[in-house]
């Protein structure tokens, strides 16, 4: 039990084998989470602000219930004992759920998502809610109501979006892990501008009962890590079939864990990695390129077998998407009526009728973006306009499940930058929709059609230092094969490297620090 | 995809953006509306391009997944407790959500 190390700096599989060992407790690791969150995560004003709710006692007992359990030899789940946050869009039962948004402030949910009942029955201490932009709308989380997170790599600069607050978390050490959501890359955009492993499963392969609907046919909850090992344990921790989610896989959900450690030795020997041509090139930041193709090289170097593979209609993915997303949504967002729970206005009035009510409270609850993208999609979908913009953009759809499955004919995993740029400062975008929208660029096609989707940290643009990521595709169900070879390319990165990217990052270092001697975390 | 509008994009007004968040129940201000006509103008153009491709001859897909009915057997199970379920409500009334009036008077 050293007080002189840094228990935040440990992986979620680091403080499993610690805890089995007895060299640390679940209570020691909360306590030192919780440390460093007191330490880091400050206010909307200042810090990196990952959190929107910290569930200190709750997480503690569940700690505690962990270290008991294990004292008295009972036998134990493979995370037990390792503290988790989740993302605010998933329900979390007498936790608050917001969603990012002033029409759910202060809501406490009555049920856990089924996501969140596994993990409690994993027994992992639960942090807290993370930040996001509103109702997961969004690429910098710049649109959440509660004002926005920080990039730990630079606090001027936004840490991707939706799920901003998990990835940063997770770069910040406030957590080892994090439940993300990824509808259009809200897992894998945010994982690359902070230098962080997310993986967006195989559509269906977590259960979306629970959480608050964006796009039904594109949300996709997955894991947030420093590693890809961690990662998997998570993924498997909260993945597999659902009963109560329509859309949930049915039969054995692929082996991510074993898969990650069998990657881990490097050795890449008759894997066909396709570089996908269409994501790259024109738009792309020239740091973003170079290191994408070093890890092209790394692949190579494992043993991979690396070709160019085509995939014509990813152009027009975008386009597809920011129709079916809003009209997705605006259906979806109905829901919030103001009648049943969360905000309502107007009705101070006793002669203002239900619908004035519902009126202004989404005037008065909704932001921005979440207003744009309602508009869009009752547009979309009004008559006369269907067939041009929704059912134009589900025929896209066909075209690119088409494109994915040529590509696997000939490669079993594809490959690409995840993000065309770094980490872009606050405001840069925010009104210009089309270019806030373009982040998504490299990430939506696999949302549409369902198939998995890995981002892993490919090094620091040489422009700015701030680091950049490489995603891997794989055919819907084989989300073993992102592990497989994301844990080689991971291996042979970190040892390049001579270390993690993460311990390069500038802004956590200069982060106020505060006598943590107590709880055994101090650096 | 004859009868649909014309191929380009169409420009929205602040009328038109005005009558769209009527009809999802949104109370935009003036300001809103002139602001959202000239960032979906600029939006729908883009995404207009969906219409090169979607040929008559490519099926439109929902879905990533073949869907299929779930059920379960019809066998009571607990549901949340009146207090529960009401706990979120903005306003509340003998056991009951309290809304707005949902006629008008005339």
């Amino acid at each position: 039990m050293s007080t002189s190390r840094d228990l935040t700096r440990l992986g979620a599989a680091q403080m499993a084998e610690e805890m089995a060992a007895g060299d640390v407790s679940s209570v020691e690791l909360v306590e030192a989470a919780l440390a460093r969150i007191d330490a880091v995560d400050g206010s909307a004003e200042a810090g990196v602000h990952a959190f929107l709710h910290v569930a200190a006692d709750e997480a503690l007992a569940v700690a505690r219930s962990v270290d008991e359990a294990r004292a008295a030899g009972e036998p134990l789940p493979a995370l037990a004992g390792v503290p988790v946050a989740v993302k605010d869009v998933v329900a979390t039962r007498g936790m608050p759920t917001t969603v990012g948004s002033r029409i759910l402030e202060g809501w406490v949910p009555p049920y856990d998502a089924t996501l969140v009942e596994r993990l409690r029955a994993a027994r992992t201490p639960l942090l807290g809610k993370t930040n996001m932009d509103e109702f997961a709308m969004g690429s910098s989380t710049e649109h959440s109501a509660y004002g926005p997170t920080r990039n730990p790599w630079d606090l001027e600069r936004i840490p991707g979006g939706s799920g901003g607050g998990s990835a940063a978390a997770v770069a910040a050490y406030e957590a080892p892990l994090a439940v993300g959501t990824d509808t259009g890359g809200s897992i894998r955009q945010p994982a690359a501008v902070t230098g962080t492993v997310g993986v967006k499963p195989t559509y269906g392969g977590v259960s979306r009962y629970g959480l608050v609907a964006l796009a039904s046919s594109l949300d996709q909850a997955g894991p947030c890590a420093r590693s890809v090992l961690d990662a998997a344990l998570l993924h498997a921790a909260m993945g597999g079939h659902d009963p109560r989610d329509s859309t949930s896989l049915a039969g054995r959900a692929p082996d991510v864990v074993a898969a990650a450690r069998d990657g881990a030795t490097g050795d890449l020997a008759g894997v066909r990695v396709g570089l996908v041509r269409e994501l790259g090139g024109e738009g792309y930041q020239a740091g973003v390129q170079a290191r994408f193709a070093e890890a092209v090289d790394v692949l190579r170097e494992a043993g991979a077998e690396v070709v160019e593979v085509s995939a014509p209609h990813f152009r027009y993915a975008l386009a597809a998407y920011y129709l079916i997303l809003p009209s997705e949504a605006s259906s979806n967002l109905a829901k919030f009526d103001a009648m049943r729970y969360g905000l309502r206005v107007g009705d101070g009035d006793p002669q203002a009728t239900a619908e004035a009510v519902m009126s202004a409270t989404r005037e008065a609850g909704f932001g921005d973006e979440v207003k744009r993208r309602i508009v869009l999609g009752t547009y979309a979908l009004s008559a006369g306009y269907y067939d041009a913009y929704y059912g134009s953009a589900q025929k896209v759809r066909t075209l690119v499940q088409r494109d994915f499955a040529a590509a696997f004919e000939r490669a079993d995993v594809l490959v690409s930058p995840t993000a065309p740029t770094t980490a872009f400062r606050f405001g840069d975008k925010l009104d210009d929709p089309m270019a806030m929208y373009l982040n998504d660029v490299a990430t939506i096609p696999a949302n549409l059609a369902g198939v998995p989707g890995m981002s892993l940290p490919s090094g620091l643009a040489d422009e700015d230092g701030l680091p950049a990521g490489i995603q891997l595709l794989a055919p819907a169900q084989a989300d073993d094969r992102l592990y497989r070879v994301g844990a080689a390319l991971e291996a042979r990165l970190l040892d390049r490297w001579g270390g993690p990217l993460l311990d390069r990052a500038p802004a956590l270092g200069s982060f106020p620090r505060r006598d943590l001697t107590t709880t055994g975390a101090p650096a | 995809m004859s009868d649909t509008p014309a191929r380009s994009a169409e420009q929205l007004d602040a009328d038109r953006v005005a009558h769209l968040a009527g009809l999802a129940r949104i109370a935009l201000t003036d300001a809103e509306r002139e602001r959202l006509a000239g960032q979906l103008s600029v939006v729908l153009e883009a995404v207009a391009q969906v219409q090169e491709v979607a040929t008559p001859d490519v099926p439109a897909t929902s879905h990533p997944m073949p869907l299929t009915n779930v059920m379960r057997d019809d066998v009571p199970v607990p549901g949340l407790s009146p207090e529960a379920a009401l706990a979120g409500a903005p306003a509340v009334e003998d056991d009951r959500f309290r809304v707005p009036r949902i006629l008008e008077e005339d």
